[in-house]
C-alpha cells in the first residue's frame, strides 16, 4: 500500500481539531437526514441497474453541491479497499453498514473538511450527515438542511403528507432525522452518578449508549445521546430537546468535576498524572487501556491539573488510535501485537507534539 | 451467555426473527452483530428494532383473525413486498409500500412514535402545495383571533393574504396535473 497513493485523507477532521461550544464535555454533534427517491425500490431490494441509477443521479449533483458549499469528492465503496473503508468508519464519516456494502452501488460524498458526508445506497437511498465539534446541533441541522434542499431541486424525494419523509425503517419516518451528541463524562463515571443520569435520559425518549464497548458497557467514558422519535415533532423541536438534555448533562458533569477538585484534588491529580506517565513511557498499549488513560489525561487537562498537553490532541487520540487508522497510517498490515506497539508509539509522539509519519520517513 | 458466532465475547444482542411462523432467536456480541449487518451504528436502540417485527406480526395476526382474511394479500404493486414480509423484515420495500399498507400503519406508528402525523420540514417540490396549505391554515387561525378581538383592520389584511396564498395553491395544483 506504500506504493499506491492514499485515497482517504489521514488528516484529522475539522470536528476533531477544534473544540466548539461546550467542547470540554461535548466532543461532537451530529445530524443525519434519511431521504429516499420516489418509487425506486429501497437499496436492499433494488436491482443493480436501479441502484446504479440512484448513484448516477446523485453523482450528477456533485458539481452543484461543490459550487454551492465547498469542495466535495465522491468515493464508491468498491473503489476503496477494506482498510480505507474502515478508516472512514473510524473517523465517523460512514456507517459500518455502508462499509460492508460493496455490491449495491454504495458510495459516499465527502466534503473536504469532512463536516458533511452523504451516504448513497446505505439503508436508505441517501443519508446526509453533518458532524461538528462541540454542542452545535442547530447549526448541524441547518447545514445538513442546505444540502437536503439543493438535492431536492433535482431529485424526486419520497414524501407523504401524513408520514413525512418515507424511509426504509418505520423508526426513521417523518423527519428522517437522527440527532446525536458525543459526550465525555469522566467525572460522572468516577463519582458513579452516570448510570442514574443516563437512565433518566432514557426515560424521556432519548437513547443513550457507549461509543465503544459492547452493549451497555461504556469505554473511554464516551457516551452518545440521540433522539428516538422522528414522527410528530419538527426537526427544530427534536434538536432543541436534545440540546436541552445535553446542556443539563454538561452541568451535572461540570458539578461532578468541581466536587472531584474540591474533595480529592491530590487524589485526582495523582491519577491523571500517573495516566499521563504511562502513556508517555508505555511501549505496548491496548485500545482499551489507551482509551481509559487518554480519558484520564483529558480530564486532567480540563481541570487544569495537567498543563503541558493540548486538549485537542487527546480528543484526536481518543478517536484515532483504532486498528484501521493505525494500519493505514503506517501503510502496513499489523497483527494485534504490532498494533499495540504502533499505538503506544503514536500516542507517545503525539503527546510530544510530533507525528508518527514524520518519524517514519 | 457467549456469542453464538465467535464464542468469545458476551452476547449482548438478541435477535428475534420470525420466519414461516417459526421463531428464531440469535444471541450475538455487538461486534459480530455489526459484522453481520444486523446492527446499524447509529441506530439508537437495538431493542426497539427487535420489538418492531414483534409488533407488526401481532398486528398481522389479530387483524387477519378478526377480519377474516389473510394479510398476505396486502401487497405493494410497485416492489412486490407483502405485508407479511414487511412484518418479518421490519422494513418497507419502496415508497409506495406506505400506500399499500396504509390501513395498518396508524397503530404501528402510534406505538413507535406516539404520533401519526408528520409535523416537520416539507420539501419544496415533493411537498407540492402542502406548505402553502399549512400557511393558509395558520393565517385562518389568526384571522379568527383577529375577528374575535374586533381587530378589523388586521383581519382585512389577513383575508387578503389568505386569498393570495389560495390563488398560488390553485395555480400549483393545476401545474401538478
Ligand atoms: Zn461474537
Ligand atoms: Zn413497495
Amino acid at each position: 500500500m506504500n506504493s499506491k497513493q492514499k485515497k482517504i485523507s489521514l488528516k484529522v477532521s475539522e470536528w476533531l481539531r477544534s473544540p466548539g461550544p461546550d467542547g470540554d464535555i461535548v466532543l461532537s454533534s451530529r445530524v443525519r437526514l434519511a431521504r429516499n427517491l420516489r418509487d425506486i425500490p429501497f437499496p436492499y431490494l433494488a436491482s443493480d441497474s436501479q441502484s446504479a441509477a440512484v448513484l448516477k443521479k446523485v453523482r450528477a449533483m456533485v458539481p452543484a453541491l461543490a459550487a454551492a458549499y465547498g469542495p466535495l469528492k465522491i468515493f464508491t465503496m468498491d473503489e476503496l479497499d477494506s482498510l480505507e473503508r474502515q478508516v472512514l468508519v473510524e473517523k465517523h464519516l460512514i456507517s459500518p453498514a455502508l462499509a460492508n456494502n460493496q455490491q449495491h452501488n454504495s458510495a459516499v460524498l465527502l466534503r473536504d473538511d469532512e463536516v458533511i458526508s452523504i451516504m448513497v445506497n446505505e439503508e436508505d437511498h441517501l443519508r446526509i450527515q453533518c458532524l461538528l465539534p462541540g454542542l452545535q446541533l442547530e447549526r448541524a441541522l441547518q447545514l445538513a438542511g442546505d444540502y437536503d434542499d439543493l438535492l431536492e431541486e433535482k431529485l424526486d424525494y419520497a414524501f407523504d403528507e401524513q408520514w413525512g419523509y418515507l424511509t426504509v425503517c418505520p423508526t426513521n419516518v417523518g423527519t428522517g432525522l437522527r440527532a446525536s451528541v458525543m459526550m465525555h463524562l469522566p467525572a460522572l463515571m468516577l463519582t458513579k452518578q452516570a448510570n442514574r443520569i443516563l437512565q433518566a435520559i432514557a426515560q424521556v425518549g432519548l437513547a443513550v449508549r457507549g461509543i465503544y464497548g459492547e452493549g451497555s458497557e461504556i469505554k473511554g467514558n464516551l457516551v452518545q445521546i440521540s433522539n428516538q422519535i422522528t414522527l410528530g415533532q419538527s426537526g427544530e423541536e427534536i434538536v432543541r430537546n436534545l440540546y436541552g438534555v445535553a446542556k443539563q448533562v454538561v452541568e451535572q458533569e461540570t458539578q461532578a468535576r468541581q466536587i472531584l477538585l474540591n474533595e480529592g484534588r491530590d487524589r485526582i491529580a495523582d491519577r491523571v498524572n500517573r495516566s499521563l506517565g504511562t502513556l508517555r513511557y508505555a511501549r505496548l498499549i491496548s485500545s482499551e487501556e489507551a482509551m481509559q488513560l487518554l480519558s484520564d489525561v483529558r480530564l486532567g487537562v480540563d481541570l487544569g491539573l495537567i498543563e503541558e498537553v493540548v486538549g485537542s490532541i487527546l480528543k484526536e487520540l481518543l478517536l484515532l488510535h483504532r486498528p484501521a487508522y493505525l494500519q493505514y497510517l503506517t501503510g502496513r498490515n499489523l497483527d494485534s501485537f504490532d498494533r499495540d506497539r504502533v499505538r503506544a508509539k503514536l500516542i507517545r509522539l503525539r503527546l510530544a507534539g510530533k507525528h508518527l509519519h514524520e518519524e517514519e520517513e | 451467555m457467549l456469542c453464538e458466532n465467535c464464542k468469545e465475547r458476551q452476547a449482548t444482542v438478541h435477535l428475534t426473527k420470525i420466519i414461516n411462523n417459526e421463531k428464531y432467536v440469535q444471541h450475538l456480541c455487538e461486534q459480530c452483530a455489526r459484522e453481520k449487518g444486523e446492527f446499524d451504528f447509529d441506530f439508537p436502540s437495538f431493542s426497539l428494532q427487535n420489538l418492531l417485527s414483534g409488533l407488526m406480526n401481532l398486528d398481522a395476526q389479530s387483524a387477519g383473525q378478526v377480519m377474516g382474511f389473510t394479510t398476505q394479500k396486502l401487497q405493494c404493486d410497485n416492489c412486490g413486498l407483502t405485508y407479511a414480509q414487511f412484518g418479518q423484515l421490519g422494513r418497507f420495500g419502496c415508497s409506495r409500500c406506505y400506500n399499500a399498507f396504509n390501513e395498518r400503519l396508524v397503530p404501528l406508528m402510534r406505538r413507535i412514535h406516539g404520533s401519526t402525523q408528520h409535523l416537520g420540514k416539507i420539501p419544496k417540490r415533493a411537498g407540492g402545495t402542502l406548505k402553502l396549505r399549512r400557511s393558509i391554515e395558520e393565517l385562518r387561525q389568526k384571522l379568527q383571533e383577529a375577528v374575535a378581538r374586533e381587530e378589523f383592520e388586521r383581519a382585512a389584511k389577513l383575508r387578503d393574504q389568505i386569498r393570495e396564498l389560495e390563488e398560488q395553491a390553485r395555480e400549483g395544483e393545476n401545474n401538478e396535473q
